[in-house]
């Protein structure tokens, strides 16, 4: 028996037995059944027959559909874009010598942590038609003259619930550039700054190649998850107006949950996956590779 | 672009007047702190506010003039929250100290055992923590529902490890590989076993790890909202987010009082429980990035 437990290919396997169980039953098996369901009509309460291809057929052609994918991108790509601006800017000032520095990192990073089902409420009751704060401010300031339809419009609900979204996602940004920013060491800035340098020069020679690696894994992150956005939406518009803010999760989620359609959600949901293939694929072979194979000094 | 300026001052600062500090490095800041923190300023002072003031474009909607408990009193007697609290405390302690417990093994086991395909498998523990739970919840659905599980919390206790347990082994095993080889062989040597080694060397040298996957842990199963949303249809068994959100809004008239101050509460947990580990947070979100 002692002889047994020693043998670390079976204590190996004995450790791993918990997390892999766990795994394997609600991760792996959920994903392959995800992918099996897509080639169904399973509907709630009834099993699917296998239908091949016909959910994707119709998803093609179904205008709903392709308004969720292009609402998804959009999304995707100008929250993402802000995100990373506005949070290396947010790092780049947290690392200034500033008073109270240890206070400003925590209070900004508050966003991030509550539960986004209910800051999400927040905006919503801040884009209200009728008493949104953000109307009264500018019609105060003699901006506006009338509230603004936030979520009544299509083009207001998209920028809305991206405003949203980054709201929630720059305090993670900029708290993880910060970390890489941190890593950097002062005697390169001076070594520039001697060699005559100038400001943009060093941002451009010296931080953002040492930053490159981080920035990947960071924004890779940042896009899985901005593309596979759930709560936001649901809880501020529900997909609305006429479909304007549905992103492919709550598109799924509405077609299978809501609606009973489970095959035609798993299609959906399984769609996005060669997005986030891609996304990886990005961040891994087109940013992280570069920069380590010319020892950190890209560009 | 505007870093330009705030570059300048990086690593000689010394150099800056105060003045053009003023200008490039505070004011963006303050504006920055006063978005990010408005709509928890918004909150606070909407659950506190009697309807009369919520509903008048008059007046200064910055401040109450005659603060009100009404909506809490609402929201703890009138309505399940308090279930909804203890659902959600319930879920996410046992999803955290379970999914704590296997990462840890886990990571002892990839790390240290270095059994046959360990590399292997910590890259899969790897994937697994970027498969987002939106492409999940149906077949988990249908899992969930085949097990008898649909509508309990045990639904949730059992799905929540799928995202906590890549996270926390992913985080653990970065801590463990900072502890020297030579405690364990001298261990070894003792004639201490495996279990020995990690409950009495490993563990004790990790608690930082341990803290910071844990507190990070319970802050995803406190926020977890589209398992919840599906996998529950009882008030009852319900948790925070999910509560507030499908129950708290009815027909037309938006309740913004009873709606915010649901928010407030729900956030004020994970906000407290943050503020006192604030660095172990950060480690383990930095941790997680920097592999």
């Amino acid at each position: 028996m002692k002889k047994f437990l020693d043998n670390r290919n079976t204590l190996g396997l004995m450790f791993m037995l918990p997390a892999g169980v766990l795994l394997l039953v609600f991760l792996t098996y959920p994903l392959g059944l995800g992918t099996w369901l897509g080639f169904t009509d399973a509907k709630i309460g009834r099993p699917g027959q296998w239908v091949g291809l016909e959910n994707y057929e119709f998803l093609w052609g179904d205008s709903v559909t392709r308004l969720a994918l292009f609402n998804t991108l959009f999304y995707t790509v100008v929250a993402s874009v802000l995100k990373f601006f506005l949070g290396l800017w947010l790092a780049i000032l947290l690392n200034e010598r500033i008073p109270f520095k240890s206070f400003f990192r925590a209070a900004i990073l508050l966003p991030y942590i509550v539960p986004t089902a209910l800051s999400a409420i927040a905006f919503w009751w801040m884009f209200d038609a009728q008493f949104s704060v953000i109307s009264w401010v500018l019609t105060r300031m003699g901006w506006i003259h009338g509230y603004i339809d936030f979520l009544g419009d299509p083009w207001n609900a998209r920028f809305s619930v991206i405003a949203a979204n980054v709201w929630r996602g720059v305090p993670f940004v900029a708290i993880t550039l910060l970390a890489g920013l941190q890593t950097i060491s002062p005697t390169l800035y001076e070594a520039a700054a001697i060699d005559g340098a100038t400001g943009w020069q060093r941002f451009w020679h010296v931080t953002l190649p040492l930053l490159t690696p981080i920035i990947a894994v960071v924004m890779t992150f940042s896009v899985l998850f901005t593309f596979t956005d759930f709560q936001l939406i649901y809880v501020i518009t529900r997909g609305g107006p006429l479909n304007a803010t549905h992103l492919m999760a709550t598109l799924s989620f509405q077609r299978a949950i809501s609606g009973g359609a489970l095959g035609e959600g798993a299609a959906i949901a399984i769609a996005m996956v060669p997005f986030l293939l891609a996304a990886i694929m990005f961040s891994y072979f087109g940013l992280q590779r570069r920069a380590w194979q010319q020892g950190g000094s890209d560009k | 672009m505007s870093t330009r300026e705030v570059t300048d001052s990086q690593g000689m600062s010394f150099l800056d007047s105060l003045p053009r500090r003023a200008v490039v490095v505070f004011a963006p800041l303050a504006v920055f702190v006063f978005v990010l923190l408005f709509p928890f300023y918004w909150m606070v002072m909407t659950t506190f506010k009697p309807n009369a003031e919520l509903l008048s474009r008059e007046g200064n909607p910055f401040w109450v003039i005659n603060p009100t408990l009404a909506h809490i009193e609402k929201l703890l007697f009138h309505t399940a929250y308090p279930e909804w609290m203890w659902n959600t405390v319930l879920v996410s302690v046992v999803s955290t100290f379970t999914s704590l417990a296997a990462s840890v093994l886990a990571a002892y086991a990839i790390e240290r055992l270095r059994y046959k395909g360990s590399k292997q498998v910590g890259l899969a523990i790897f994937l697994a923590y970027l498969v987002p739970p939106s492409i999940l919840f149906i077949p988990l659905a249908t899992i969930v529902t085949e097990l008898g599980l649909f509508d309990t919390r045990w639904a949730l206790i059992l799905t929540y490890p799928t995202f906590l347990i890549p996270f926390c082994t992913w985080l653990l095993m970065g801590y463990f590989r900072t502890i020297p080889y030579e405690l364990e062989e001298c261990a070894l040597i003792d004639g201490a076993t495996r279990w020995q080694i990690l409950t009495r060397i490993i563990l004790p040298l990790a608690v930082p790890g341990l803290i910071s996957a844990g507190i990070f842990a319970f802050t995803l199963s406190w926020n977890e909202f589209i398992y919840a949303l599906t996998f529950i249809s009882s008030s009852e068994v319900k948790t925070v987010p999910v509560g507030v959100v499908t129950e708290l809004v009815e027909g037309d008239v938006y309740h913004w009082g009873s709606l915010m101050a649901g928010a407030l509460l729900g956030s004020l947990p994970v906000a407290v429980l943050y503020s006192f580990f604030v660095e172990y947070y950060v480690s383990g979100m930095t941790g997680a990035v920097k592999e």
